[in-house]
């Protein structure tokens, strides 16, 4: 602990209470993000708590990290400094929700399945099936911008946070935005938070619009031989009338991944065998409705899938919880599916996907690993890396495809990051990608939000 | 303005892209709002190194730079409200790329917003953020106020829309942000440029997402006796989960005046009518809008219209975008505005504006977004008179500081401007307005382009200003 820290910590007690400061070696190291261990975890309780915490540490110099459930920690660079963690998830309240307006406003620290069973009762949700579902905190899911499924029909966080409270880098208590459906009042600064990985703020409280259930879901998955048939099947259903709220592509071998006792252990629920076929590519879509609508997509589904060239084809009811479960939380049972997964995510037009995953495919088999991949409809590529090990030889092998991969990513005018691979590899990969031209104005944007550059420094892209 | 800088803006873009004499400058005095400023000169750039060089004589010059599209705004954000280089984009109104099976356009600023849709309707797309103005507004525009429109409640505003933008910075820098692909790496620029009102950045080239044309449209009008029954059948709706396309309202009064003008067969006897859209697969709207027609009966419609084709659609609509034209015939002057509030609230708040209205003397007309709980109160005056005027100023107030009361803010789709921007302390502590600022200088440093817009001028708290308001235009809201 450094001498600033010991002199700030009697001070933390002042604000947050000597209950909530933990300097205790066991819980700082549950807090470490990549090996690094903060010098002490603060549990503000509120807002104000929050605001006070980052005065105090923006006045001492002390670097801040903001954290939920700490699920996601793997995202970003290792911290070039990490004095205090902010244990968010003492700010677990609803704050306002309107069903009648299907608005919401929660505080960051609230766990979203929680959140979801609140929603349910009023049949309405949130698009957020996002990885970590069970644990995840609402502020994490939306500081590390993690996306999911329903992007197809609902879009990302973007598309539906109306608003946000937030801390800057000098301790004042801000907002933007509002809790009403439309608002133009003023720059939209929460947009920045999303994805920002606290570098620019911490958040404390969210607006959210929800939605209402569907009456029914249903799942749909056809079997192929190829990516480009299953692509094929891909163009078919976007040209047509349907609009799914979910369509994912699995290239050959994440079936095995699913039918692991890993993956019934994150996500339980049984899955028909074979279902999902191993050997083969396989596109996924997810639909809701009415009866009638529902026989309308099948039918219109069958008839695509059939035109594409499926080997297979089932529809899904009674597995849809189990098999969609498991698509949501592809990332952490790729994780527990080597010791050293790494994981690009690729972000490419929906024409170049199926360009893409035989570029990155190629890469993966010529250096003889292990790899699998899950493609959303939009075209944001999730490709996994299994290495056998963490060796260096291992390493070499990763740094190797994931270079090559990245550079075919730009070529086709896409956007390529690593999001999750081991702690000690990240120096020698491109965690964030090429630098991009709009670089300089991110930089200027964190001078605004955090001038003494206390927030997470060097976690997010470019050292920020 | 310095004879010198006119003379390198006209050797830059020649003498048919520079306007400077007193009768031409008149003519961009005015946008869609009831706000006036003149520019000392007017360009039209035809590239992005046009806009580039522009910016680098502003700067070298000190001299105020505004951006402007077709000036529908309503706002006051295209005015040059402390002079300077108005640029505007007419020139540069090129659609630069159509990506069907991608479902991406790349547009110049001058792109007018229904042009990008007709280009795009053979392949079974659209540009669906629809301003009701679209026939004449641009897109360039509609990304600096993020702009709404009817069919928003289903599909979203500009920002949902935008993926990417080239922008000239004030600095004389171009720069690409955002991309066509998803996720660009690292912050949100683009979350952040679309809406900032013109203040951080000239656009010159916009990516955006294209929608699929729906395999069904129904458009139901549902006729109302009461006000209260109007608002709570919408209330009803939301509350429901049933997502019509669009959910516009009329009052009684507006509908007599739109009626007169379009000849749409409003029913002249009614309190008020929602004019419904429901769209998507056939069989879902099949269902959606027996629903919506069931709603509406249960709170006392006492008729349920369905357009019986395309033409009879085109009709009620032309009656709803055509309406401020068609209150424009009937009486010098009105005020416009466009607080939003929670859905839920809308019974009481349309009472509370009545109430309001009559405790000063106004009669209030209502045409709104109501899905979305975006109220466009119109309060009709004579600008002649000039207690009149100061009343209405203090009406307007009442009504903003209610919205607010309920949760609500104080834009919905019209952009703060010169407008509202004393408005802005109502819903911002200064700590917040300090943070935007501080986010507009980071970007715009010497504060040259677009002056005067979003931050209220003097700090303090908000006070309605009295200043003089021009005769009605015909620009639709």
């Amino acid at each position: 602990m450094s001498a600033s820290a010991k002199i700030s910590e009697t001070r933390f007690a002042d604000i947050v209470g000597a209950d909530h400061v933990a300097l205790d070696p066991e819980i700082l190291s549950s807090f470490e993000i990549d090996g690094v261990a903060p010098a002490a975890v603060t549990r503000p309780r509120d807002a104000q708590e929050v605001s006070e915490l980052v005065h105090l540490a923006a006045a001492e110099n002390l670097a801040v990290i903001a954290t939920g459930s700490r699920s996601k920690l793997g995202i970003g660079m290792p911290p070039a400094r990490y004095d205090v963690a902010i244990d968010m998830t003492r700010l677990d309240r609803i704050v306002a929700y309107d069903p009648g307006d299907l608005t919401l406003g929660v505080e960051a620290g609230i766990p979203l399945h929680k959140l979801a069973s609140v929603l349910k009762e009023q049949r309405q949700f949130l698009p957020l099936a996002v990885p970590f579902f069970d644990r995840t905190t609402v502020g994490g899911t939306i500081a590390t911008g993690v996306d999911t499924p329903l992007r197809q029909l609902f879009g990302t966080a973007r598309d539906y946070v109306l608003g946000m409270e937030f801390v800057t880098g000098e301790g004042n208590l801000t907002k933007s935005g509002g809790r009403v459906v439309k608002n133009v009042t003023g720059y939209d600064l929460h947009k920045l938070m999303i994805g920002a990985l606290g570098t620019l703020g911490i958040i404390t409280k969210i607006n959210f619009r929800t939605f209402p259930s569907p009456a029914a879901s249903r799942g749909f998955v056809a079997a192929f031989d190829t990516a480009e048939a299953t692509l094929g099947f891909r163009h078919r259903i976007a040209r047509s009338a349907l609009a799914p709220s979910t369509i994912e592509i699995l290239s050959p071998g994440v079936a095995e991944l699913f039918y692991s006792d890993d993956a019934a252990r994150i996500e339980p629920g049984a899955l028909r065998p074979n279902l999902l076929p191993n050997a083969k590519w396989a596109l996924t879509t997810g639909y809701a409705g009415s009866d009638r609508v529902l026989a309308r997509y099948e039918m219109d589904l069958r008839q695509m899938a059939d035109e594409a060239g499926a080997t297979e084809i089932a529809v899904l009811f009674h597995d849809l919880p189990a098999a969609w479960g498991r698509k949501r939380e592809f990332v952490p049972i790729a994780l527990a599916s080597s010791p050293a997964t790494t994981i690009m995510k690729l972000c490419v037009l929906p024409t170049r996907i199926a360009e893409m995953l035989g570029r990155a495919a190629g890469e993966g088999e010529n250096v003889g690993l292990r790899c699998v991949a899950l493609a959303r409809g939009v075209g944001v590529i999730y490709f996994a890396l299994l290495p056998p090990d963490g060796s260096n030889d291992s390493r070499t092998k990763v740094s190797g495809a994931t270079a090559r991969i990245a550079a075919a990513c730009s070529e086709f005018g896409g956007n390529s990051t690593i999001p999750w691979c081991p702690a000690k590899w990240k120096s020698f990969l491109a965690v964030w990608g090429p630098e991009r031209a709009d670089f300089t104005e991110m930089k200027k944007l964190k001078t605004v939000f955090d001038p003494r550059r206390i927030f997470a420094p060097g976690r997010f892209a470019g050292g920020l | 303005m310095n004879r010198d800088l006119i003379r390198s803006l006209e050797q830059l873009l020649g003498n048919d892209g520079v306007l400077s004499s007193r009768e031409d400058l008149l003519l961009y005095e005015y946008d869609g709002s009831v706000e006036v400023a003149r520019p000392e000169c007017v360009v039209f750039p035809r590239s992005t190194e046009d806009v580039v060089r522009i910016v680098d004589l502003s700067n070298r010059h000190e001299v105020p730079l505004v951006g402007r599209g077709a000036g529908t705004g309503l706002s006051g954000g295209a005015l040059a409200r402390h002079g300077g280089i108005l640029v505007v984009f007419s020139r540069m109104n090129q659609i630069l790329g159509i990506d069907v099976e991608n479902r991406r356009a790349v547009v110049q600023p001058g792109v007018v917003n229904l042009d990008l849709t007709r280009a795009v309707e053979h392949a079974g797309l659209h540009y669906a953020p629809d301003p009701s103005s679209q026939k004449a507004c641009t897109i360039g525009g509609n990304v600096a106020e993020n702009a709404g429109g009817p069919h928003t409640l289903a599909y979203g505003v500009t920002t949902n829309h935008v993926l990417g933008l080239k922008l000239v910075l004030p600095t004389g820098e171009a720069v690409q942000i955002g991309s066509s692909a998803l996720d660009a790496t690292g912050y949100d620029l683009t979350g952040l440029f679309v809406g900032s009102e013109g203040t951080l950045a000239l656009v010159t080239e916009i990516t955006v997402r294209l929608t699929p044309l729906p395999e069904t449209i129904k458009t139901l009008l549902a006729v109302f006796d009461s006000l209260d029954d109007a608002t709570e059948t919408v209330v009803d709706i939301t509350s429901r989960g049933i997502t019509p396309a669009a959910c516009e309202m009329m009052d009684g009064w507006t509908l007599r005046a739109v009626e007169a003008y379009v000849h749409a067969g409003f029913p002249l006897d009614s309190a008020a009518v929602l004019l419904l859209e429901v769209d998507g697969l056939r069989e879902a709207v099949e269902e959606q809008a027996e629903s919506v027609a069931e709603v509406c009966r249960l709170h006392h419609a006492r008729e349920v219209r369905v357009a019986r084709d395309a033409q009879e659609r085109d009709l009620l609509w032309k009656g709803r975008k055509n309406a401020f034209g068609a209150i424009g015939r009937i009486c010098p002057t009105y005020y416009v505005q466009d607080g939003v509030i929670p859905r839920t609230k809308l019974p009481a708040t349309l009472r509370r504006i009545t109430e309001i209205g009559r405790q000063n003397g106004f009669e209030i007309g209502n045409i709104f977004h109501a899905g979305d709980g975006n109220l466009h109160p119109i309060i009709l005056f004579d600008a002649r008179n000039e207690d009149e005027f100061k009343r209405v100023v203090t009406t307007a107030g009442e009504i903003i500081q209610f919205c607010i009361e309920m949760g609500g803010a104080i834009t919905g789709e019209h952009g703060v401007g010169m407008e509202k921007d004393h408005l802005m302390p109502l819903l911002f502590s200064e700590i917040e307005l300090d943070l935007m600022r501080g986010v507009r200088d980071v970007f715009n440093p010497k504060g040259l382009l677009n002056p005067g817009k979003i931050f209220p001028t003097s700090k303090g708290c908000g006070e309605i200003r009295v200043r003089p308001l021009p005769l009605a235009g015909t620009m639709a809201r």
